[in-house]
């Protein structure tokens, strides 16, 4: 079936087989290897992309189904080799250990900072309930997006003053 | 893992899909947030030959009140529920129940109505409208059903849906009086599915029990409404003694199985508990709001 999907910002055309899952087509077919199987059993969110601004856990989606969508993963964060403020605060503070559930952290914290440009530690916590870390304990993690809340609402407070 | 190969189609009306399902019923699943149904498909314990997505069909994902119901589009997600302002003002035991359901982003796609059709007695939804008397609608091929939740649901992964029908819409009859409600679900991490959940919905005359609802999850073959519990409340004054008398007959038409998630003695006395503890909940909300007219 052909899909007419933007791709990070790129208008991306595929004939993909209705069951192809979107991580599948992500990763093996687009070679975005960023975004990562964890579980492959819908539980641990590594594999997390926003489809429309939304984050979805791309193992249980079919390709198909974003027909027409905009899907981000992380290799849309950086612009113009600039870490994004989310990288750069989780590369800041930490919030990391072996890496394999980053990319799925960092889209709930892009989704998660785009709704809610103050969240309490609270707030943190629950949006990133659906992610699973084995290493950093999730200190770190949340040091991280509160680390990168406060850059973003900074910058933009800088575009609006200049 | 990957699902075995099926025809897709992702039509933009109901009639559309209807006429797709009924050339092969037999053979197509319907997919709505597909969060229970892509993982059955990924473990090939689902291989239907066509799948009819509704995901595109505008209208599906109405929520609003008419004609003396909560009227819930099939495709509202949980988390649209959860964060609804007319569910959280008058609907207390959904707006508990949602933000309690699998995790934030299974909640972004889930729906109410696939949730139902699927069926799973560890489903939060079933309890919850089997305490609010909800009906579902249904449409097929020779037009529309209202079932009442307890027939909807008949046994483990197993509804009164006709395999050419499609869940349209949950019907929630309005509240009425001073009311309150609760989704009490124990679970061993975000994500996992309820050791024990029980939902609950009162409605006081004063301090008399007008209506009482419960709904209990996981503890048995399917979603169970303890009508003995909900009789002994009807009618009578809001006490400690009528509540613990309600939350025994509550764990008496529990009838959970030992597994990894606990001894059926365990979930038993969870089930008393919370019907106990989600009762005086309910109270206080409703005492709370006549407090307030």
């Amino acid at each position: 079936m052909d899909i007419n999907v933007t791709v990070n910002s790129k208008p991306t055309s595929a004939d993909v087989e209705p069951r192809r899952l979107l991580v599948h087509w992500l990763r093996d077919d687009l070679r975005l290897t960023a975004t990562h199987v964890g579980c492959d059993t819908t539980s641990c969110g590594a594999c997390t992309v926003l489809v429309d601004g939304t984050p979805i856990k791309s193992c249980t989606l079919l390709a198909v189904q974003a027909n027409g969508r905009e899907v981000t993963t992380v290799e849309g964060l950086a612009t113009n080799g600039q870490l994004h403020p989310i990288q750069a605060a989780f590369k800041e503070e930490h919030g990391l250990q072996c890496g394999f559930c980053t990319p799925g952290m960092m889209m709930v914290t892009a989704a998660l900072l785009e709704k809610n440009e103050d969240p309490s530690e609270e707030d943190i916590r629950w949006a990133i309930s659906g992610n699973i870390c084995r290493c950093t304990g999730y200190q770190n993690i949340v040091k991280s997006v509160e680390l990168a809340a406060g850059q973003i609402k900074a910058e933009r407070a800088d575009a609006t003053t200049a | 893992m990957f699902p075995s190969r099926f025809d897709y189609s992702a039509p933009d009306s109901l009639d559309e899909a209807l006429a797709t399902l009924g050339q092969r019923a037999d053979e197509t699943k319907v997919l709505a947030g597909g969060q229970s149904l892509i993982p059955l498909l990924k473990l090939r314990f689902a291989a239907p030959a066509t799948l009819v997505d509704i995901n595109r069909i505008p209208g599906l994902d109405v929520l609003e009140e008419s004609n003396g119901h909560l009227r819930i589009g099939t495709l509202a997600r949980h988390n649209q529920l959860a964060a609804d302002s007319l569910v959280g003002r008058r609907y207390p035991t959904i707006a508990s129940a949602a933000p309690q359901i699998a995790d934030p982003l299974v909640r972004n796609l889930g729906t109410i109505g696939g949730s139902l059709a699927h069926g799973d007695p560890a489903g939060d939804w079933g309890s919850v409208m089997l305490a609010l008397n909800a009906e579902v609608v249904v449409r097929g091929p020779t037009g529309e059903r209202r079932i009442p939740i307890d027939d909807f649901l008949v046994d483990i992964f197993t509804t009164s849906l006709n395999e050419d029908e499609i869940v349209t819409e949950v019907l929630v009859p309005q509240p009425e009086g001073s009311f309150g409600g609760a989704y009490l679900k124990l679970e061993r991490k975000v994500g996992d599915f309820a050791t024990v959940g029980v939902a609950v919905h009162l409605e006081l005359d004063g301090d008399t029990i007008a209506r009482a609802g419960l709904g209990l999850t996981a503890v048995g073959s399917r979603n169970i409404k303890p009508t003995n519990a909900e009789n002994a409340l009807g009618g009578n004054k809001c006490s400690d003694e009528l509540f613990a008398e309600a939350a025994r007959l509550a764990a008496e038409a529990a009838d959970p199985v030992s597994d990894v998630r606990g001894p059926a003695t365990y979930k038993r006395a969870v089930v008393e508990a919370y019907v106990k503890r989600g009762l005086a909940e309910a109270r206080d909300q409703a005492r709370a709001r006549a407090g307030r007219t």
